[in-house]
């Protein structure tokens, strides 16, 4: 499957990368390569076969309802870029 | 035209667990902003989540309580979009296999009308943070407190036909997962949230119409407000001919006024997946067992308990365990004063009214179940008239003291002694000759009608006081000579 | 000093022939000195390795230190370090200083492990030639025009130049085993859930696996002791007992059962690298193994479904770095999306947005169970081939790479080509198995790797498969021209 400039517009913004047109149309073809590499799995029968997300059969441990983590809301914030009154700034969130 | 609403509703209900869902981070509420965020909250990197057990054992509750398949293998995903509040850049939930499947809710409409709104299925979820937007130089501040809070998320399949019957089920909800004490219920707190799907169609009509989405409505009454807006706002686009625009909505309970709300992603691509973090998990028969057998008793339960133990009628007895500390007030109450129907009547009118007026929780009013059984027991052996008991209620609601100690004070005891009631029939007889005149001569089937006239007049002279029944029997002797 | 193998070190330190004092200062010596030529490392982290050597020196003289006290070891810069620059070798964190560390960070600072610093590696861990570091290429300390192989070149060109006597790694696709074969290096990826997770900056979460590069197997088994551990912060982390990876070194392979993948000796094959593993056979079967060949078909399919797989857990991944919380924040941004779109473009390199962009394209609406869906039941197949094979076979043996370092480049233009570096490494990722890479001998005097896939669980016989290997052989012993 071939993407295009306005494919790789668009995912682009969903990952909220910023991506100039001609950049665009570098990443376009080389997106479409590794998409060429990837679509040789449409070629082999995956019928009955269930999808693997991890690499064991494991379950998941489940943790105690314990409080475990003090408050570190001051080393934390020494390495945010923006912060104020313990808050972390952002342009304004317009709803 | 005849139109029919149709709503459905997904509710978020923040699990009341000690720490967040993926991480040892307290969930206390009203601490400093982001001193409860951990490094897994804050989405530093190379941290990993560890899933907290009792937020299944919340899920597992709720989804037994409204007769759902638990999911004995639920898998969480990632649901990506980009947002201040929400650190990784995905919100962790559940999509393809949620930990609480199809159930049903049902529910009573008052004058024996019932309904029954099926859940389609319930999922567990990280709430996000808050965005904070008093002005920091035109920058928003968030806080993180709240992010990785565990919720569920509950969706109903679209069954209700009126905003009532959207509030009942609302409240039905409340009711449920306050009982099984997996939520706080604080609404105005945000503890519960409730998104209303709302489409209107022509009566008759089986295709449904296209929906809006009213977003997190905090109260009972918002909500009620906010449908009734929509209900009649979609209507009449569709009766000018209009046609009704897939959005999400919000509502403003101050303005009363709702608007259309920015989406938050120029395109709603979650590109959901299976979270690599986080493996299935598989819950046993054995485990889903051990939780039934730890359910605190449910309102239905309840209720049919409070007919059977109390000989309350059915529909006081719903209203009584709708919230479980009404319930557990009654209970209380009735233990000291042995008046299980008396004890009910005061929850359900006068201590309703007063928490209502006052804005108090049953748990924190300063009328406590000693102080109601107090009260009951003089209304019972007759120390208190009906009228004067109202007065007595009004005083303790004021922390005057209890119901003997303000009888006492106020000299309130209700007069049932023969002598001093005789004495104060002979003095209104006197005084009112033309009317005994007119009593006498009356025929017997009139007569009750005008004994009204000597009640009141005795009633003012005792000062409320004197014992009706006594009262009543004293004068007709008297009247009839 | 700097000849000597964590083994000897570990002997060393405890008979008292030299101080871990001493044996850390001549390494930030020789960094010091020669590091300018290979940039291998990020960080180094002089006064932090001092301090910590002075402390390994007093527990050792008070007797009762762990086994690897007073060893220096460099770490990869992809766990996190506790008031260490972890960069990940991205600018998005150039100045992030981790307010906590790694598990296996921390496990081996309660082994009196000294860090000499921080190593270099692709942005991310996304390459295979270490030339996508925002700190600039690692040389191959073999061929100076050459990559190290990637993502954990650093740690690898560190290695092979002498300037760490091991390193910490970590593994996705084959960046532990591949740099460990371009830089004539044993080079070990456990089973997946073996080591924590925890302080590792995750690339692809259901790949990635920390592990060892070192100059020999009885090192990496000495180090995976103490790297390895149950760690209830991950819930990947398999909670078993971590067996003494040296007790069953000196095991005689005699009966040993090694399968030989036809697939892996295919086209793309450097038929001077072939020979060399063919050579290889035949010293395992001069040590009592057996050899068989055995059939992995799905074999062609593991690149493609890798890079489904991995570039939609990374999409996810590193949406965090998003210039709010830590990390790279553009100058003044106009509005929120402004913050986004550019703290973003500027914070990451072109491979990582490739990788960000593929991923997002896999996994959004309409393509889902086109690719992402359909590598996952792929990827089913590639596990299922293992398990069939290891039926028969103890071991399965093969080329870890297909052809020695490449020069510097020679393949960044084109992506694809840069994947099938990792052709015979990424099959044992998708499959969580554990493998290692060890030397094999040289083509055109740069080194070419052997490489051993076990069964899940299985490191202690690989490493006595590997360890017996290089008693018989000195591939392992031959240093980088020029390093003395």
């Amino acid at each position: 499957m071939a993407v295009d400039r306005s494919d790789i517009a668009k995912l682009a913004t969903l990952a909220r990368i910023q991506i100039s047109d001609e950049a665009a149309d570098e990443a376009a073809k080389s997106i479409s390569d590794v998409l060429a590499l990837v679509d040789q799995l449409q070629a082999v029968n995956t019928d009955g076969v269930l999808p693997m997300a991890h690499p064991l059969d494991a379950v998941q441990r489940l943790r105690a309802d314990v409080v475990t983590e003090p408050n570190q809301r001051e080393a934390f914030q020494a390495i945010a870029p923006a912060t104020q009154d313990g808050l972390y700034l952002v342009p304004q969130v317009i709803e | 035209m005849q139109w029919e609403t149709v709503i459905g509703l997904e509710v978020h209900v923040q699990l009341a667990t000690k720490t967040k869902i993926f991480s040892g981070a307290s969930t206390a509420f009203g601490a400093e902003p982001n001193t409860q965020a951990c490094a897994i909250d804050l989405a530093l990197p190379g941290t990993l989540p560890v899933a907290n057990e009792q937020a299944f054992r919340f899920a597992t509750m709720f989804g037994l309580a409204v007769n759902a398949e638990i999911g004995k293998r639920s898998v969480f995903e990632r649901k990506n979009y980009f947002y201040p509040d929400l650190p990784k850049g995905y919100q962790t939930t559940q999509l393809a296999e949620p930990i609480v499947g199809a159930g049903f809710v049902d529910l009573e409409l008052g004058e024996g009308r019932t309904k029954r709104v099926r859940i389609h299925h319930a999922h567990l979820e990280e709430d996000a943070g808050k965005s904070l937007h008093e002005d920091f130089a035109g920058m928003s501040g968030i806080d993180l407190n709240r992010a990785g809070t565990p919720l569920i998320e509950v969706v109903t399949e679209p069954d209700m036909r009126s905003a009532e019957e959207a509030v009942a089920f609302a409240k039905k909800l409340h009711s449920i997962v306050t009982s099984l004490e997996i939520c706080d219920g604080d609404m105005s707190q945000g503890s519960m949230r409730f998104d209303v799907n709302i489409s209107v169609r022509p009566k008759g009509q089986e295709k449904l119409g296209t929906r809006t989405e009213t977003k997190n409505l905090n109260s009972f009454k918002f909500m009620e407000e906010a449908i009734a807006l929509e209900v009649e706002r979609q209507i009449d686009v569709l009766e000018d001919g209009g046609k009704i625009r897939q959005e999400t909505r919000l509502y403003n309970g101050d303005t009363k006024k709702a608007r259309s709300m920015r989406s938050k992603e120029d395109s709603n691509d979650y590109r959901y997946f299976p979270c690599p973090d986080l493996l299935p998990v598989i819950l046993d028969d054995e485990y889903i067992e051990s939780v039934r057998k730890q359910m605190p008793e449910l309102p239905e339960a309840k209720r049919a308990r409070f007919v059977e133990q109390y000989g309350l009628s059915s529909y006081d007895a719903g209203q009584i365990t709708m919230d479980k500390f009404a319930a557990a007030f009654f209970e209380a109450s009735t233990k000291i004063s042995g008046e299980a129907k008396l004890t009910a009547n005061w929850i359900m009118a006068d201590l309703g009214a007063y928490l209502n007026r006052t804005e108090q929780r049953i748990d924190q009013s300063p009328v406590t179940p000693e102080l109601l059984a107090g009260l009951v027991v003089r209304v019972k052996d007759g120390t208190l008239s009906s009228k004067i008991a109202k007065q007595v209620f009004e005083a303790i609601c004021n922390g005057e003291g209890d119901a003997d100690t303000i009888i006492e004070t106020k000299g309130l005891k209700q007069v049932s002694d023969t002598g001093a009631l005789e004495k104060i029939i002979d003095d209104i007889l006197a005084a009112n000759t033309a009317q005994v005149e007119g009593y006498r001569a009356a025929a017997e089937d009139k007569r009750a009608k005008m004994l009204g006239f000597f009640v009141g007049q005795a009633m003012k002279a005792s000062k409320g006081q004197a014992n009706p029944q006594a009262l009543n029997e004293l004068l007709i002797k008297k009247l009839n000579g | 000093m700097h000849q000597f193998t964590i083994a000897e070190l570990v002997k060393g330190l405890r008979n008292k022939d030299f101080s871990s004092t001493e044996v850390t200062q001549h390494y930030l010596d020789r960094i010091a000195r020669l590091d300018k030529t290979y940039n291998s490392f990020i960080t180094v982290t002089a006064d932090i390795a001092l301090q910590q050597a002075a402390a390994a020196d007093a527990r050792l003289a008070a007797g009762n230190a762990p086994a690897l006290c007073g060893v220096p070891i460099a770490h990869k810069d992809i766990f996190c370090t506790t008031g260490v620059r972890t960069s990940c070798a991205s600018k998005m964190l150039d100045k992030f200083i981790a307010p906590y560390n790694a598990t296996i960070v921390e496990n081996y600072l309660n082994s009196g492990v000294v860090m000499l610093g921080k190593t270099n590696m692709d942005e991310f861990a996304m390459g295979s030639s270490n030339e996508t570091s925002w700190y600039g290429p690692v040389k191959n300390p073999w061929a100076i025009d050459c990559v190290p192989g990637g993502s954990s070149g650093g740690s690898a060109a560190a290695v092979a130049a002498h300037l760490a006597p091991a390193a910490t790694a970590s593994d996705t696709g084959g960046s532990i085993r591949q740099p460990a074969a371009l830089c004539g290096l044993t080079g070990i990826k456990p089973t997946y859930g073996r080591v924590s997770r925890w302080g590792m900056i995750a690339f692809a979460s259901s790949l990635d696996q920390a592990g060892i590069l070192s100059r020999t197997a009885e090192d990496a088994a000495i180090l995976l002791n103490d790297m390895a551990s149950f760690d209830a912060k991950d819930s990947t982390c398999v909670e078993r007992e971590v067996p003494d990876y040296t007790a069953d070194l000196n095991k005689s392979l005699k009966g040993l059962r090694i399968g030989v993948p036809k697939e892996y000796f295919g086209e793309g094959l450097n038929p001077n690298t072939a020979q060399l593993v063919e050579d290889a056979i035949k010293v395992y079967e001069s040590l009592g193994a057996t050899i068989h060949s055995v059939s992995l078909p799905h074999t062609h399919l593991a690149v493609p479904a890798y890079y489904v797989i991995a570039p939609a857990e990374c999409s996810a991944n590193l949406s965090r770095f998003d210039g709010v919380r830590y990390g790279h924040r553009c100058e003044n941004p106009k509005d929120l999306n402004d913050l986004y779109m550019r703290s973003r473009s500027e914070g990451f390199g072109a491979e990582v947005k490739r990788r960000i962009l593929v991923g997002a394209y896999a996994l959004s609406a309409g393509y889902y169970d086109a690719y992402y869906s359909k590598a996952q039941k792929v990827r089913r197949l590639i596990k299922q081939d293992f398990v069939d094979a290891f039926e028969s076979v103890d071991v399965i043996l093969g080329p870890t790479s297909p052809s020695p370092a490449f020069q510097f480049g020679s393949k960044t233009k084109d992506p694809v080509a840069m994947y099938l570096e990792d052709i015979y490494t990424i099959a044992t990722n998708l499959a969580g198995l554990p493998g290692l890479s060890i030397p094999c001998g040289l083509v055109d005097n740069k080194p070419v790797g052997l490489q051993l896939i076990g069964n899940f669980f299985a490191e202690g016989q690989l490493l006595n498969a590997a360890h017996q290997f290089q008693q018989a052989t000195n591939f392992h012993q031959q240093s980088a021209p020029g390093i003395e």
